[in-house]
């Protein structure tokens, strides 16, 4: 489903991606681990275009990213992505958050936005919220909602950039059974995320990387079994240990 | 001290100075809206990647901002009939000058305002599939509009003081009615007290107004 050939990417003289390829077959779920400044959210935002790279190429479902005639906004309202600051609108509330692009993206009528909304309130627990504004809930709730703001488009695919590194340590494992319950039904997943307790839990793939490459990429037992190479045992070691 | 005020006169020229002061009021309202949305379209212009755009944008603000606002009165007085082919009468003349001139203003607030937003939320609003216009419509401008607010508010203050300005041209403003009135009963003190003190309770009421809206804000 979403595919990466050969991709590379500088920051002027900074190469951030280092000729990165991987696969993602459909209803996977791949966790991207590293130091940070190893190139884990640039990696992921070149999937849906938010990170324009210069070589290689990406494509998702057939359907290349990087190539100027591909209608972006379309094939980003198929992939859903969930970012480390929430970042929920503030000025309108949890049920217009969820509602905003199902609208005006998809085309849905304010009720079926709203009804569809709302499930998905339900769905992680804050229907009750449903009125209040982003900045009334608690971070937990707030990547709640926007994990279900995610999900309102239908996607094919959902993208997690950190989603727990900005949470409070109690409010971690609120946000962490959502995804793992969205993992077991099937869906196609990216997440970019430290806490190897999800991965051990439903990854089927570990990506390692390190400045900008990919270092690692096999599957979660050989992950943590003892096949890996020398950096990822020190990483592991260093964020396994405290 | 007050014994040679006569109040009289003032209470008289009340119907003549309201007169101007709606010509006052009318001219700040329609400047703020024009020049609050052609301050907004520039400031997307000078934030856009087209290099030749955002160039002109700035060269745009850079003009206006580097003249006084009395020569562009004076200047589209003559330039709008000459460019229109016809007179146009200096209403007319005076809003385009004040438009263009405080849109200078207003694009570098609002450009302000636009960075002041996260740049996540931006991003966030691509993510869901929105386009350029309707990530701006819905998530950024707003939040950039919020953020400006006592700012904007403020230039509307200075706006509705510049406009006094008009007398330039001979536009029957609230101060220049107050002239007319002035020199034709020879009470020159009634009369300008009486401007200053409307001017004074007005600005002042408006700027306290904001400073609430900034304390509701800032929460």
């Amino acid at each position: 489903m979403i595919e990466m050939k050969n991709v590379s990417k500088w920051y002027g003289d900074f190469h951030v991606l280092n000729n990165c390829s991987t696969v993602v077959e459909k209803g996977e779920v791949v966790v991207v681990c590293g130091p940070s400044g190893s190139g884990k959210s640039t990696l992921i935002k070149c999937v849906n275009g938010l990170e324009p790279f210069q070589e290689g190429t990406v494509t998702f479902d057939g359907i290349s990213v990087g190539e100027s005639k591909t209608n972006l906004t379309k094939l980003r309202s198929r992939i859903g992505m969930v970012f480390q600051n929430f970042e929920l609108f503030p000025h309108i509330s949890v049920i217009k958050n969820i509602r905003l692009a199902q609208e005006k993206v998809l085309g849905r009528s304010e009720e079926e936005a709203k009804k569809r909304g709302m499930e998905l309130l339900e769905r992680v627990g804050l229907a009750e919220q449903a009125l209040k504004y982003p900045g009334q809930l608690s971070g937990g709730q707030q990547q709640r909602v926007a994990i279900a703001r995610g999900l309102a488009m239908d996607p094919d695919a959902m993208l997690f950039d950190e989603p727990t590194s900005a949470l409070d340590p109690e409010m971690i494992n609120e946000v962490l059974d959502v995804m793992v319950e969205l993992a077991q039904e099937g869906m196609t997943m990216m997440v970019v995320t430290h806490e190897m307790g999800f991965a051990k839990k439903v990854a089927n793939r570990v990506i390692f990387m390190d400045e900008g490459r990919i270092e690692e990429d096999c599957s979660k037992d050989a992950f943590f079994g003892d096949t890996r190479g020398e950096r990822a045992q020190l990483f592991l070691s260093k964020i396994l240990n405290h | 001290m007050l014994e040679n005020f006569d109040f009289q006169v003032v209470i008289d020229a009340i119907p003549f100075l309201w007169e101007g002061l709606k010509l006052t009021f009318l001219l700040t309202f329609l400047a703020i809206a024009g020049g609050l949305i052609l301050g907004v379209l520039l400031a997307l212009a000078r934030l856009s990647h087209i290099k030749p755009l955002s160039f002109l944008a700035a060269s745009y603000v850079n003009f206006f901002r580097s003249m006084p606002l009395i020569l562009v009165i004076f200047w589209f007085y003559f330039l709008v009939p000459y460019i229109v082919g016809r007179p146009v009468g200096g209403f007319y003349s005076v809003l385009v000058a004040f438009t263009l001139f405080e849109a200078a203003y207003y694009c570098e607030i609002m450009r302000a305002g636009i960075q002041s937003v996260r740049k996540g939320q931006a991003q966030a609003g691509q993510a869901l599939g929105l386009t350029y216009k309707q990530n701006m419509q819905y998530v950024v401008l707003p939040q950039a509009f919020r953020n400006m607010t006592p700012i904007l508010l403020t230039q509307a203050v200075i706006l509705f003081q510049d406009t006094s300005l008009v007398y330039v041209v001979g536009l029957h403003d609230f101060l220049v009615n107050a002239e007319i009135i002035a020199s034709r009963d020879n009470r020159l003190i009634e009369l300008f007290s009486t401007v200053a003190v409307v001017y004074f309770v007005l600005c002042l009421s408006f700027s306290l107004s904001i400073r609430t809206l900034q304390r509701k804000f800032s929460v």
